[in-house]
């Protein structure tokens, strides 16, 4: 059967593959495109740099890091073939939460007054909690009472931030430690959002735990066929996506030494944008987290050059639209290619 | 045998009802047709041949219009055509039966056929009485006896054939191409197929005939066309040609023996079966499988031969009964206990419940063996796996341009062959085969008849599910038949036949539509 007709086309398909450029560098070469656009529009309408300013880079990373971490939970979530639109939310509830066991003993309007100047660890690890229960939740719901994802984390979404202004009845949470807020000063939320990029990234690369998650993302029955725990693993990576929301809670309240309720208003939304324009396909399955860390640079630096520029906000987010459709666009095209092929 | 052109086929009729002349059709990457002829002609069956990746297909999404060819063209009754999609081939006169069905499940099977030609009332509201009759009529015409009315999520994959059919018929279309009709039907039911395909030919139709089963070509076709890697081989008469020159010629070598059944020392009882039931579906199923056999498991579609095997394999638990493995009664509650336990399943449906589609052939392959012994902590072994996967596809000789490449790039019989690896990675003692060479080439089945006899010699125990009985018969040592979630009986090898299965297995006529 190993006729030379069979064998040459093989060899055709084989030299077209190492030709193929990865995903990941077609999106970084998106990414440079964009912030060379800005530089050269930049000394067209402003004389000046818009990269060369260490500060202003630094300041865009800082601002995508939050959104970031929860993209990398909402990353792995898409990848089986789910959504979470709880994220931001939760990330509300996680700072509210975290903040009221942060605060300083001199505050005298702490919520918990005798629970005050409590070592950083413990608000630290409250907030985690919450952010995983949250996910835990929204998995069982998911798993077990087979409610479509798009619904159970819609409810999330919406009781999570109803529960994080019950808390304190609306009023922000103020006053935090020093050893507190530490943990968002500086660079540290950055740190923090490459940090859990690398562990996700070998997590998804090397572990069983990423091979399943691809798996139920191609092919859940399949999945469940070949001896995986589909509702198990599906609860595990939505609260891991709900950890990681907490998180960036955490973060988001010690960058801003208070908790408030409105805080991560539409981050979910970001979030998602940065994994579907960093190449995670909503269809399942596919999806890495390098692209989704680019995708949030790319969300970064479209924030920070519209600013620099000058841009009024409306048209930032009419340009943030297109650009999330565009790369769905791109999505559904290589996906047909790819299904054309396969025929 | 003198190598021949499409040209000399009976000289006397001049006209085709449709022709394909010199198409070539490349993808990136790979040239899928190349000059390829195809002439048919009015009143007669014409059975296209060809293992997986010869060009069948491919050639019929050309002529159905979904594909456009880069070159040649497609002419209907001597006219050329230029189709920019299946809705125009559809209104030329070519109708296509997929494969894969087509139908819309929550609607009825009226509302399936009449799509878009819905006759109308004087508000412009759709007329579901004048419809129905429409679908009566047509009923009729094929001699299939459903309800209009019936919503399709209802009927058995065999009733939805029917329909496809029925809708096709229903375009009074001048040709209809068919790719592999039979592939999930009952013998009782294929039976009825070839009456309307019978009938469709002396109303003067071509039809064109998909298939990889060699005795259906010649009951049902005139004249037959074999491809082979994309090129038009050789066309003649059916009644010229051999099921052996035709294997030759598509596999381009002679298959000596298509089921190489050894005689291997059967061993102990590895699995019982006691009276397992799974309400509503199965009932009272008792069985035993021994090291070194082969059960074939023999009964219509519907019969509840797939549910045993999920039941078996943990999928759906039963409702009772009970199931020894080595004589110990096991609990078996989920796919992972099974294999813990040394079952494995070679699920029926491919696409639906066992490729990975998106992922490559080795995440294809490595996947249910990710917790036995190829993981330290949580981190899989990749280097180790690597190896095994590389050698599993070494011994399975899987036709692939890397481990890498993407499953649904490959050939059906190649997935095939990846599944089987996947489950042979996990060393079962007891493996259950659903259709396992269903829609896969000559060539492809022929190995994996051979890995079968290979590991039945060391031991294993198989349950071989399969629709086609030469296959039941040529490679079970016994054969376990089923009507309706019942057993009716056990053959030995040495006395079974087609014959004696299908009294076991058939029943009165029965409406294609699943009771509830």
């Amino acid at each position: 059967m190993n006729n030379t007709v069979e064998t040459t086309d093989q060899l055709e398909v084989v030299k077209k593959r190492k030709k193929k450029i990865p995903t990941e560098v077609s999106i970084f070469l998106v990414l440079v495109g964009i912030a060379l656009l800005f530089e050269v529009l930049g000394w067209i309408v402003r004389g000046d740099s818009f990269l060369m300013n260490p500060q202003r880079l630094l300041i865009m990373i800082l601002q995508m890091s939050i959104i970031g971490i929860i993209a990398i939970g909402v990353t792995q979530v898409i990848i089986t073939g789910g959504i979470d639109l709880s994220s931001g939310s939760v990330l509300a509830l996680t700072a509210m939460v975290t903040a009221s066991f942060a605060q300083q003993s001199d505050y005298l309007r702490a919520v918990y007054p005798a629970l005050t100047d409590l070592p950083w660890v413990l608000p630290l690890l409250a907030g985690l909690l919450i952010g995983a229960l949250a996910g835990l939740i929204n998995g069982a719901l998911i798993a077990f009472a087979m409610i479509p994802p798009f619904i159970a984390t819609l409810g999330m979404m919406v009781s999570a931030r109803g529960m994080a202004r019950a808390y304190t009845d609306g009023q922000p949470v103020s006053m935090l430690t020093d050893q507190f807020t530490w943990i968002g000063s500086g660079a540290n939320p950055v740190i923090i959002f490459l940090a859990v990029a690398v562990l996700f990234h070998i997590a998804l690369k090397y572990t069983r735990y990423g091979k399943y998650t691809y798996a139920i993302g191609a092919n859940p029955q399949a999945a469940r066929v070949s001896g995986i725990n589909v509702r198990r693993h599906l609860i595990m990576v939505y609260a891991i996506a709900g950890l990681l929301a907490g998180l960036a809670g955490v973060v988001a309240s010690a960058r801003a030494g208070t908790g408030q309720a409105g805080m991560g208003l539409m981050y979910e939304l970001d979030a998602i944008a940065a994994a579907v324009i960093g190449g995670t396909s909503l269809a399942g399955g596919v999806g890495r987290i390098a692209g989704t860390v680019i995708g949030a640079l790319i969300l970064g630096v479209m924030l920070s050059g519209f600013t620099f520029l000058g841009v009024d906000a409306y048209y930032q987010d009419i340009v943030k639209g297109a650009i999330i459709i565009a790369a769905v666009v791109i999505d559904q095209t290589r996906q047909r290619r790819r299904l054309k092929a396969a025929a | 045998m003198a190598s021949m052109t499409a040209e000399d086929l009976n000289p006397d009729t001049a006209e085709f009802i449709l022709e394909v002349a010199d198409v070539r059709k490349a993808f990136p990457g790979v040239v899928a047709l190349d000059n390829v002829q195809l002439k048919v002609r009015p009143g007669t069956v014409h059975a296209l041949m060809g293992e997986n990746g010869a060009g069948k297909s491919t050639l019929m999404k050309i002529i159905a219009g979904i594909y456009t060819p880069d070159q040649g063209e497609v002419r209907l009754k001597g006219q050329p055509l230029t189709l920019q999609g299946p809705l125009d081939a559809l209104e030329a006169g070519i109708a296509m039966i997929h494969q894969e069905l087509n139908l819309m499940p929550f609607m009825t099977i009226a509302e399936n056929i009449w799509i878009r030609r819905e006759p109308l009332n004087a508000f412009g509201m759709i007329n579901h009485d004048k419809m129905n009759q429409m679908t009566e009529a047509l009923f009729e015409r094929l001699g299939i006896d459903m309800d209009p009315e019936t919503e399709v999520r209802k009927l058995t994959v065999a009733g939805r054939q029917m329909i496809e059919i029925a809708k096709a018929v229903s375009y009074e279309s001048d040709v209809l191409i068919m790719d592999e009709p039979t592939s999930s039907l009952a013998d009782r039911e294929v039976e009825h197929l070839f009456k309307i395909i019978s009938d469709l030919r002396a109303q003067g139709k071509g039809i064109i005939y998909i298939t990889h089963k060699m005795d259906e070509v010649f009951e049902i076709a005139d004249d037959i066309s074999v491809f082979r890697d994309g090129q038009f081989i050789y066309s003649a008469a059916a009644s010229d040609m051999t099921s052996n020159e035709i294997i030759k010629l598509m596999v381009g070598r002679e298959v000596t023996q298509m089921f190489p059944k050894e005689e291997v020392p059967i061993g102990e009882v590895v699995l019982s079966v006691h009276n397992l039931c799974l309400e509503g579906v199965f009932e009272d199923i008792s069985f035993e499988v021994r090291a070194g056999e082969i059960l074939g498991l023999a009964g219509l579609v519907g019969s509840g031969r797939t549910n045993i095997a999920e039941t078996l394999f943990g999928v759906t638990p039963p409702t009772s009964g009970s199931i020894y493995i080595d004589g110990k009664e096991e609990i078996i509650s989920s796919p992972h206990q099974a294999m813990l336990r040394g079952l494995a399943l070679l699920t029926e449906d491919r696409k639906e419940t066992g490729l990975f589609l998106g992922l490559s052939v080795e995440e294809n392959m490595e996947m249910a063996v990710l917790r036995d012994g190829y993981t330290r902590g949580t981190f899989v072994e990749q280097n180790r796996l690597d190896q095994e996967c590389d050698s599993m596809k070494e011994r399975l000789r899987v036709k692939t341009p890397s481990m890498e490449e993407r499953i649904g790039n490959l050939s059906g019989g190649n997935q095939q062959k990846v599944l089987i690896g996947r489950w042979l990675l996990t060393k079962p003692r007891i493996l259950i085969l659903d259709e396992p060479t269903r829609g896969i080439d000559v060539g492809a089945k022929a190995e994996i008849h051979k890995l079968i006899t290979e590991l039945v010699k060391q031991g294993v125990a198989v349950i071989m599910i399969s629709s086609e009985l030469p296959e039941v018969l040529g490679m079970s040592d016994r054969i376990m038949v089923m009507h309706q979630g019942r057993v009716t009986g056990f053959l030995n090898r040495s006395e079974a036949n087609q014959v004696n299965i299908m009294e076991l297995a058939s029943s009165p006529v029965e409406m294609p539509v699943i009771e509830e």
